[in-house]
């Protein structure tokens, strides 16, 4: 479970986040929807603990982030924004490497990694290095290291972004799959569509703040819009910065 | 985490290390940089630097030398003299002073038509010598013609003397006698000043790629921030990426120090009278001095190129870091310092006086190596943490 309370961060200036608390439940997809620059990222950042609030709290499976960050990063599994991979070491060496940094012994780590290619689908590119990697395969390894020490608790921050059709349904029946494991699965998008059809609870971020935290359901109710795109235009203010 | 559990588990820091080894030994370029222009630019250049002058040097002090000789008719006793000196009189040429500043000549002899008259009546004559100072070339040439007319000119002056029933001692009441104390190495130490900069810049060029990759590198291919969100602490994999930096570093010292022991053994130092020892006593002694510097270079480099916030940028800075250590060897090339004790801790100019003086074979005493070791090795922890604390910084992580 993971459960913010009251961020902030500034960057100069520019108040990014401004105020942000929601819970991300086990067993549930936790969406975080807003438009480019709503400061979605940054948020996620602070809960990775690559960044320190300027006030607020993060607890991650009741583990505190300003006073034990090495414990929250341990609880999560991470796709940040930024997803390089090491183009000179192939696909499973890539996985390896997060998995000994998380310090899994050489026989899980064996275990795990193959679970996961299975799961993934990654079998043709397990041995490849990554150099020349397609954006779907990119992402597929991408995630694979972030979840090879099999945390409780996912954090992806869009992961669909560049993705084709087959990958992004690929991927979004592998995230159906963690929650029905039980996980605690909270992802950012600025894609509606994909936030209505998978999301148990939808987090809606614009300037820093959260407009809306509700079901789909109940946000097209309080919203009077039978479509949720309209119900999304309604709450934000305007159609700036979204997909359909 | 530390390393609990009875099961095999690899530490955080060897994690980092044996991964960045790995990685790197796939990259030509760092390979190339590491093992084979870095350290082996140094040896190939100073043996064609030295072949180039010392076959100058031995040239012009054995070969037949043709100057163009001005009214070599009115001395032909002279002019028989030089011959004798391996000098080779040519045709008399019009514009002398024009000759030389071109350089068609490295010098020219000009006797005046009266010599004869002059020589006869026993008064003194002008021999005129054109050439120009500034061709250093040229040097060696007129040093050769005016030392063989100077002791053409003595000699006639003895004989006049012993002709008059003198002693010849009567003219020269002072002989001056030289006792030049240059050993063979330490004629060779003047050639080799810049000896010790090659190390510094073999060290340099090893880790270069790596430290450049450090940061910069996986800053722009996005890696940064997904390695920063494994439960290590940053330190931890700094620490990992160091050891890789100096490790690669150290391999390219090793591979110079082999490239001069063996180069060493070409070099015609004996020829001009040198003495050069480049074998295992001196490879020794310099990596001992060096391997401070290996950690305080990787960590400089480190600390550069995370400023950078991309690859290139990190490149130019690092070429012109580069440069910093040069400034040693400049200053002990062009101003003769006599080494002061505490200048031995002074990283890079430490290392710089300890390997001179391994050249001229004087050896270096335990209390400058100690000096040397102690106050590199203070530098490099001070550079470690620093680039530590750098690397702990919010902005660090976050690509462009």
């Amino acid at each position: 479970m993971i459960e913010v309370k009251d961020l902030h961060k500034a960057f100069g200036t520019v108040q990014a986040v401004d105020g942000v608390s929601f819970t991300a439940r086990d067993g549930e997809i936790t969406g975080l929807l807003g438009p480019n620059g709503a400061g979605k990222t940054t948020t996620l950042r602070m809960l990775y603990t690559l960044m320190a609030p300027d006030r607020g709290q993060v607890r991650v499976d009741g583990v505190d982030a300003a006073v034990d960050p090495l414990g929250v990063r341990r609880r999560l599994g991470v796709l940040p924004d930024a997803r390089g991979l090491y183009k000179r070491l192939t696909a499973g060496e890539n996985i390896d490497y997060f998995a000994r940094l998380h310090g899994l012994p050489e026989a899980l780590l064996a275990s795990r990694r193959d679970a996961l290619i299975k799961a993934l689908g990654m079998d043709d590119i397990v041995n490849r290095r990554t150099e020349g990697f397609s954006q779907g395969e990119r992402v597929k390894t991408a995630i694979a290291r972030a979840l090879v020490h099999d945390p409780r608790n996912v954090i992806l921050d869009e992961p669909t972004n560049g993705l084709d059709v087959m990958a992004t349904r690929a991927l979004r029946q592998f995230m159906a799959r963690l929650k029905a494991e039980g996980r605690c699965v909270l992802f950012s998008s600025h894609i509606m569509q994909e936030v209505a059809a998978l999301c148990d609870r939808i987090v809606v971020i614009a300037h820093g703040r959260v407009v809306a935290d509700a079901s789909p359901d109940a946000l097209r109710e309080a919203t009077g819009e039978h479509n949720l795109e309209d119900a999304f235009v309604k709450i934000i203010g305007s159609d700036e910065g979204l997909a359909a | 985490m530390s390393a609990a559990s009875g099961k095999a588990r690899r530490s955080a820091f060897l994690t980092v290390f044996l991964k960045e080894v790995k990685e790197n030994l796939r990259d030509r370029r760092t390979l190339t940089s590491a093992f084979l222009t870095g350290p082996l630019l140094g040896p190939i250049l100073l043996v064609l630097l030295l072949n180039v002058t010392l076959n100058r040097e031995l040239d012009k002090a054995e070969k037949p030398l043709p100057v163009p000789v001005i009214g070599a008719q009115y001395a032909p006793n002279l002019l028989a003299a030089l011959k004798a000196g391996g000098v080779v009189p040519g045709a008399p040429v019009a514009d002398p002073e024009r000759a030389v500043r071109k350089q068609d000549a490295d010098v020219v002899l000009r006797i005046a038509a009266d010599y004869g008259k002059a020589w006869r009546k026993g008064e003194p004559v002008q021999i005129e010598l054109i050439y120009d100072s500034s061709q250093r070339d040229a040097n060696t040439a007129v040093e050769r013609v005016s030392q063989l007319i100077e002791a053409y000119a003595r000699q006639q002056g003895a004989m006049r003397l012993v002709a008059r029933g003198l002693s010849p001692d009567t003219a020269w009441p002072l002989h001056v006698a030289r006792r030049d104390q240059a050993t063979p190495q330490s004629r060779a130490v003047l050639m080799f000043a810049m000896l010790p900069y090659f190390f510094v810049i073999t060290i340099f060029m090893g880790g270069m790629y790596l430290a450049i990759d450090l940061t910069a590198g996986e800053r722009e291919r996005q890696s940064l921030e997904p390695l920063f969100a494994n439960p290590v602490p940053r330190w931890k994999i700094l620490a990992g990426k160091l050891a890789a930096i100096s490790t690669f570093s150290t391999a390219s010292l090793l591979i110079t120090l082999l490239a001069f022991a063996v180069v060493g053994r070409f070099i015609p130092a004996e020829k001009i009278g040198m003495e050069l020892d480049l074998g295992l006593h001196f490879g020794s002694c310099v990596l001992l001095l060096m391997l401070p510097l290996v950690l305080l270079l990787g960590a400089l480099q480190s600390m550069v190129a995370a400023f950078a916030k991309s690859y290139r940028e990190a490149q130019t800075y690092l070429s012109l870091l580069m440069l910093v250590p040069i400034i040693p060897s400049l200053v002990l090339a062009i101003l003769p310092i006599k080494a002061q004790a505490w200048m031995y801790a002074v990283p890079l100019l430490g290392q710089n006086l300890g390997i001179m003086q391994l050249l001229r074979g004087d050896g270096v005493s335990g209390q400058q190596i100690g000096l040397c070791l102690a106050g590199s090795l203070a530098a490099a922890l001070l550079a470690v943490l620093a680039t530590i604390r750098l690397y702990r910084s919010e902005r660090l992580a976050i690509s462009a």
